[in-house]
């Protein structure tokens, strides 16, 4: 057995409103540079729809993630390490631009410099590849909130695998919504792929990261990643990816997305897992095992072995205690309502969902019943194949049973308070009838709907020795690595190169630059630093004028 | 003349490739990549791309063999000069002309794809001028010697000399009778040796081998960043 901590994170699908703050701020805190204009690391999607990049979920096509082999060993999906490194030349299955999006601008030059005329002036779209014209014609979220049609959703992957009448029935139009960030799998496809093993876990937390100075810019890792986290800086021609905001974690602080999650839907806690156990249990024969088999991959920290074991293999006291109090794990283990995205692909992904109940609870009011009673709730669930079929697909590769239990309890739970919200008598045979205890059920409502900052993110600090550089990491700008704004000069070897500046040589500079840029008459107010009188400030004195 | 062109200026380009990449490596590891353009267009690159890598590198497999391996070797086996010699134009006219056509598709697809071209820098457009006049000019060499004309057997004057600079006992008098097409296509690749290392073509030297023998998943600790105070011996960490 060998202990390791994974940092991980739940998402309760029932309270994601849609609205994108998450996307926002992980865009500002992470893409916001030339060459990543097109990276989401934290991307909505509305379910049903394609997904971003379009239609990523279909491994067939996109041949992500692991496969068994006929020997019941594992390989990446698009091949084994020669047949990898004989396509390095041209990856014949890389997603092209027009699968993410053509990144854009808008021309607001325009507005101002327009002669006068007829028309009002136009901000025209321009492309951020070409600076050319453009037309605007697909992004991120461009089907958000099933917007399109059926035109876009008959694209759907998840779609497409469910039955002709589950889809028929679909106009009653079943509507979620699935944030995305990297998994932080156990059994990460990505650094499987990478040949320059520049795509490495983290033995302390298990966050996934690529070593910029050791990437070369081979691009297997965008393929190997069945959930296409991984993206390509098409400037720095280096990958990037999700950090699970590890300056951040590592002062005990949550993610940039969990921490403005306007829900409160992120929960993030430690898990405990035995590595050794991985491999075997990301290569059981039958897909619908692939749940269960990733649940006895992880390690109990109440039980006192583990807790051994797990100090033995030089995890701090801090962190065994952090696993036992770790809201991830009860989402998981104790409650079992927490399951993992797409199983199927074989990479033991860490980021959970809780699935949505509110679609079934939306169903049963518009057809006139009472959609909180426990009895009609229980058979909804059962009988609405729609949303169990679709949930099933993406969390539990297509078996129905874990959705199903998954989706009483969170049943029961609604059923089980309203009661006691309305002051009747509490009914304990609600919890017993999906094999829960009144306490359980008390500890699993106050969980999910009022727990504090504190207890939805359970994350101990990285070793107290390194306390004080880590302070300074969170209070620097989180853009200051390579590939950052510090890389905006253009070096001698093409973008990007050099070494990094430091960060106020390169302010100075930048401000510099964008001051003097422009045209005298269109200084940049918000860039000037208060000093003196930059050229075009003011119009030209009459005198200068002859 | 003899004695600069001959000893001192590859030797010159020699040190420049061998420091200019450690030096490279020191103190650009970020630049050192690929920057490939595929993100931007798929179609043409899917043929020019592995056309031109698997050509040069059987170019560059031909060269060692013809440049590094001594005649009385490959004679001792039993390879005749007429057969090594029709197996080199053979397979060197087959893979150079391989190199040629995916380098002109690159370099086409390069001017005409919007997003590709506006991605190109200047060190690349150089680059590709010294890499394409590199190629073209062993190319002429060899098809002007042994297809136009009579053959010539470069194992008897170019291989030694080559050979005569790695022992550190460089012999110019050997280069004098070589024709000129074969002394130009010397001179032009020991001025893309120069320039290597400060081209995007150092990423060949990061040709990722060691992926054969590496296990799929790859673990790391977190840098020992060890407080403000350096660590001293006998101390151990807090845990």
């Amino acid at each position: 057995m060998r202990v390791m901590a994974q940092t991980a994170m739940v998402m309760n699908l029932d309270k994601c409103i849609g609205c994108h703050t998450c996307s926002v701020t992980c865009k500002q805190a992470w893409t916001n540079r030339s060459g990543v204009e097109y990276v989401w690391f934290n991307n909505v999607e509305s379910r049903p729809g394609q997904g971003y990049p379009r239609t990523y979920q279909d491994q067939d096509r996109w041949q992500g993630g692991w496969v068994r082999t006929r020997t019941g060993r594992l390989k990446p999906r698009s091949g084994g390490r020669i047949k990898r490194l004989l396509s390095i030349f041209a990856n014949p299955i890389l997603p092209r631009m027009r699968d993410y999006y053509e990144p854009w601008t808008y021309d607001y030059e325009h507005l101002l410099t327009a002669p006068a005329g007829e028309d009002l002036p136009v901000a025209r779209p321009k492309s951020l590849l070409t600076g050319e014209d453009t037309k605007v014609t697909w992004s991120a979220n461009w089907d958000d909130s099933l917007g399109g049609g059926n035109e876009v959703l008959a694209g759907d992957p998840i779609l497409q695998r469910v039955s002709d009448q589950v889809r028929q029935e679909y106009e009653k139009a079943f509507l979620f919504f699935l944030p995305r960030i990297c998994e932080h799998c156990l059994n990460p496809s990505c650094a499987a792929s990478c040949p320059s093993g520049a795509i490495y876990k983290r033995a302390e937390d298990g966050i996934v990261l690529v070593d910029q100075d050791r990437c070369r810019g081979w691009r297997m890792c965008v393929t190997g990643c069945p959930y296409k986290k991984v993206y390509f800086n098409h400037r720095t021609g280096k990958a990037e990816k999700c950090t699970f905001c590890f300056p951040r974690i590592e002062i005990g602080q949550p993610t940039i997305c969990s921490e403005t999650c306007v829900g409160r839907l992120r929960y993030i806690g430690l898990m405990l897992y035995d590595a050794d156990a991985v491999a075997k249990a990301a290569a059981v024969r039958d897909e619908h095992d692939l749940y269960d088999a990733q649940r006895s991959v992880f390690l109990d920290p109440h039980d006192p072995k583990v807790a051994a074991a797990a100090d033995r293999a030089g995890i701090p006291e801090d962190w065994i205690d952090a696993a036992r109090r770790s809201p991830v794990w009860d989402l998981i283990m104790k409650y079992e309502v927490a399951l993992p995205l797409h199983p199927e692909y074989r990479t033991m992904p860490m980021v959970w969902y809780i699935p949505p109940l509110s679609p079934v609870v939306d169903v049963l009011r518009d057809t006139g019943h009472d959609g909180e009673d426990p009895h009609n709730l229980f058979g909804a669930v059962d009988a609405l194949r729609i949303p169990m079929d679709y949930l099933a697909e993406l969390f539990t590769a297509g078996d129905p049973a874990p959705v199903r239990d998954a989706l009483n309890r969170l049943a029961a739970m609604r059923a089980y308070q309203r009661r006691i919200n309305l002051g009747e008598k509490p009914d304990g045979s609600i919890p017993a009838a999906v094999g829960m205890t009144t306490g359980e059920m008390d500890n699993m409502y106050r969980l999910l709907a009022i727990a504090k900052y504190e207890q939805r993110y359970v994350i101990p600090s990285a070793h107290a020795e390194d306390a004080h550089r880590l302070e300074g990491l969170g209070a620097e700008c989180s853009l200051d690595y390579e590939g950052g704004p510090g890389m905006y000069q253009t070096g001698p070897f093409g973008e990007a190169s050099g070494t990094p500046v430091p960060v106020q040589v390169e302010t100075f500079h930048m401000l510099r630059d964008r001051q003097t840029a422009d045209e005298p008459r269109r200084l940049n107010l918000l860039n000037w630093d208060g000093k003196g009188t930059p050229e075009g400030m003011f119009p030209p004195r009459e005198e200068d004028r002859s | 003349m003899n004695t600069f062109l001959w000893v001192i200026f590859p030797y010159l380009s020699i040190v420049v490739l061998i420091g200019g990449t450690v030096w490279r490596y020191r103190y650009d590891k970020f630049g050192w990549t690929t920057r490939s353009s595929q993100l931007y267009e798929t179609n043409y690159l899917r043929w020019g791309s592995p056309m031109f890598h698997f050509g040069v590198l059987f170019v560059l497999i031909g060269h060692v063999i013809g440049l590094l391996i001594p005649k009385s070797w490959t004679e001792a086996v039993g390879i005749t000069e007429h057969l090594y010699h029709l197996m080199a134009v053979l397979i060197g006219t087959v893979a150079g002309l391989c190199t040629l056509i995916g380098m002109a598709i690159l370099i086409l697809r390069r001017r005409l794809t919007g997003p590709v071209f506006a991605a190109t820098t200047r060190n690349d457009k150089a680059m590709y001028v010294v890499l394409g006049s590199v190629i073209l000019l062993g190319l002429l060499a060899t098809v002007k010697a042994n297809i136009a004309g009579g053959g010539y057997d470069y194992r008897e004057t170019v291989s030694p000399w080559l050979r005569s600079l790695f022992t550190l006992r460089p012999d110019a008098a050997l280069m004098t009778a070589v024709p000129a097409s074969f002394k130009v296509h010397v001179i032009a690749a020991f001025v893309l040796f120069a320039c290597w290392p400060f081209t995007r073509l150092v990423h060949a030297f990061s040709a990722p081998v060691g992926y054969l023998t590496r296990p799929y998943v790859v673990y790391r600790y977190r840098d020992p960043r060890g407080g403000l105070r350096p660590a001293r011996p006998g101390w151990e960490p807090p845990r």
